[in-house]
């Protein structure tokens, strides 16, 4: 008589217990596959801003030097040696300017819309997505037609333009970072006889700080490297370091350009320099934004 | 119904904060001081015929219940029921609500603040609030958490005063001891039942006379429960305090009177069941609906 044996009938609970057991090892390859997939885009990512930033400064850096961050360019761009100077002192007062008009406009507007609503606020809303679908060389011939042909180019009417550009950024990123405020914050704040008004400049802005600054940060590098609104508006001037903003002015982007097109070698060497400039200023002006956006307890007192 | 018509007149409760003199922090020196002010009492609530609106949806209707000073009044109901709603109406913030509409008054000492004319800056200053999830102003430090509403409603103090009404404050949400050495440090760096507690406290700070809470315990483990349920059984010689709870056993632990809110079916309009002295509830309610909430047959 020989033992049979018999397998017993594989029962409801061990098949649900057992289940997870027999896709675990698809369930590796998959989660491998996965995080190898997403470990490869990001280094493509990385790689390709590395690449940029990598090649501008191996090139812009050989002619990068104390006289190019001191003097003007020469007379004849086939002249090799002088600077961007005028340039880097238009970019930042232009930019500066155009900032000081966008971010109170644009932070007013997105308090607007996230914490009044109604219809005015629905427009505003409709107008900013318009606005930020506009061309930039459109919003310079724009401020062309109205502002250069009355006043004659100048540095505020580039500032103009470039507020232009700013402003629907600012709006829009503002606006997300408002919504992202919890409503109980709010909530707390008027169940304490607090006004509207001071709810929102006392809780709700504050608390968004650090996204609308960052928000600002990426407005501002995008008005550094505009091009197209400043040929119509600001000019450039290459004669001299001019500060006064109404009078015609350069820029970095515009001497940038203005020198890449010439064919002269020596000018597109410092264009290269002058585009490494471009990325260390929005760099500096980003990395102390967000260091002056670190959160900090107001004092007791 | 032949009841005057009372008078808004939202001078009156600014006369009211006005009056209250900074002795309430007299004493100091004396390391313990009683949650309770004395000589101080809550204001009479009185709730009329209420109904509360969410644009065209009604959302809770004909509620009427008298709240006195120095008792506390509990809201229980099953969910969706709109005890928060009749809540949120007693200090005007349903009306802050985008699509908030209400019908019907809101009586504080006399004075209808839903009426027009009322400005619900002045009257959120006579009645304090406390949240159901703990929400200290996350960009503020524990100490001008408390300060805030005085800081920023302008309230009139100098900031002198502030160290006092900090340390005052604090003491009687029970939480001095725990936070006296780091009153520099986030808010939000504090535990839930020292953040619900610091919200207390913020809400002391503007010496409401009437304090309502929406679920203060529901985000908050058994011990920091007991410690609020504590503090409002200390707060309510000196405030009227009307809490909604889920809890059955909080509201029969921390109240003087309950009051019962159902709604019959999804989407429809909540209504007042019953009212009356919390033992009376919870032993012997008058209505079918009350018994088989708290007993757990619905709901």
């Amino acid at each position: 008589m020989t033992d049979t044996i018999v397998a017993a009938p594989i029962t409801r609970r061990q098949q649900i217990v057992q289940a997870p057991i027999r896709h675990r090892g698809r369930r590796r390859v998959v989660d491998a596959t996965m995080t190898g997939i997403l470990a490869a885009v990001m280094i493509a990512c990385v790689a390709v801003l590395l690449w940029v930033l990598g090649y501008v400064a191996s090139i812009g850096l050989q002619f990068l030097g104390p006289e190019f961050l001191t003097q003007t360019p020469p007379g004849n761009p086939a002249d090799a040696g002088g600077g961007f100077v005028n340039g880097i002192i238009g970019s930042v007062e232009i930019v500066g300017i155009a900032t000081a008009i966008a971010v109170p406009l644009g932070m007013s507007a997105a308090v607007l819309i996230v914490e009044y609503g109604g219809r005015l606020a629905r427009w505003v809303s409709f107008l900013t997505d318009v606005l930020v679908g506009v061309p930039t060389i459109v919003t310079g011939a724009f401020v062309y037609a109205i502002w250069v042909t009355q006043f004659g180019f100048s540095g505020l009417a580039g500032a103009v333009a470039l507020a232009l550009v700013m402003l629907p950024l600012v709006i829009r990123s503002t606006a997300e970072m408002l919504r992202l405020v919890p409503a109980e914050l709010r909530e707390a704040s008027l169940a304490l006889g607090v006004t509207k008004a001071r709810t929102i400049t006392s809780i709700v802005l504050p608390t968004a700080r650090t996204g609308v600054i960052t928000g600002v940060m990426l407005a501002v590098a995008r008005a550094m490297g505009e091009t197209a609104p400043l040929l119509l508006t600001a000019l450039g001037n290459d004669l001299f370091t001019e500060v006064n903003p109404t009078h015609r002015m350069s820029t970095l982007s515009l001497q940038i350009f203005g020198s890449a097109i010439t064919g002269y070698k020596a000018a597109q060497a410092r264009a290269w320099a002058g585009a490494l400039t471009l990325i260390a200023i929005v760099l500096i002006a980003t990395i102390v934004a967000r260091l002056a956006s670190r959160r900090t307890f107001t004092s007791g007192r | 119904m032949t009841t005057p018509e009372p008078t808004n007149v939202p001078v009156k409760i600014r006369t009211v904060v006005t009056e209250r003199a900074p002795s309430d922090i007299s004493g100091l020196e004396n390391e313990t001081i009683d949650a309770a002010l004395p000589g101080r009492t809550g204001s009479r609530v009185e709730i009329r015929d209420l109904s509360a609106f969410y644009g065209s949806h009604l959302a809770v209707t004909g509620v009427n219940l008298i709240v006195e000073p120095t008792e506390v009044t509990a809201l229980i109901g099953p969910s969706g029921c709109g005890k928060s709603t009749v809540l949120r109406c007693v200090n005007g913030m349903h009306l802050n609500t985008p699509t908030g509409r209400v019908q019907g008054q809101v009586l504080i000492d006399d004075i209808n603040i839903l009426g027009k004319g009322v400005d619900p800056v002045l009257v959120r200053r006579n009645v304090g609030m406390v949240f159901q999830r703990p929400n200290p102003f996350p960009t503020m430090s524990i100490y001008d958490n408390v300060v805030a509403g005085l800081r920023l409603g302008r309230r009139g103090r100098r900031t002198s005063e502030y160290d006092d009404i900090v340390e005052v404050s604090l003491t009687r949400a029970g939480l001095w001891p725990e936070v006296k050495d780091r009153l520099k440090a986030a808010g939000s760096s504090l535990s839930g039942g020292q953040q619900q507690r610091l919200c207390i406290a913020r809400a002391l700070a503007v010496e409401p006379r009437v304090l309502l809470m929406d679920e203060p315990c529901s985000a908050l483990d058994p011990i920091s429960t007991l410690v609020i349920e504590d503090l409002i059984a200390e707060l309510k010689a000196s405030y009227t305090i009307i809490i909604v709870t889920h809890n059955m056993q909080q509201a029969a632990r921390v109240s003087d009177t309950t009051a019962f809110l159902t709604v019959p079916g999804l989407g429809q309009a909540g209504a007042l069941v019953e009212i009356g002295p919390t033992s009376r509830i919870f032993s012997n309610p008058n209505e079918k609906a009350t018994e088989d909430y708290i007993t757990g047959k619905v709901g």
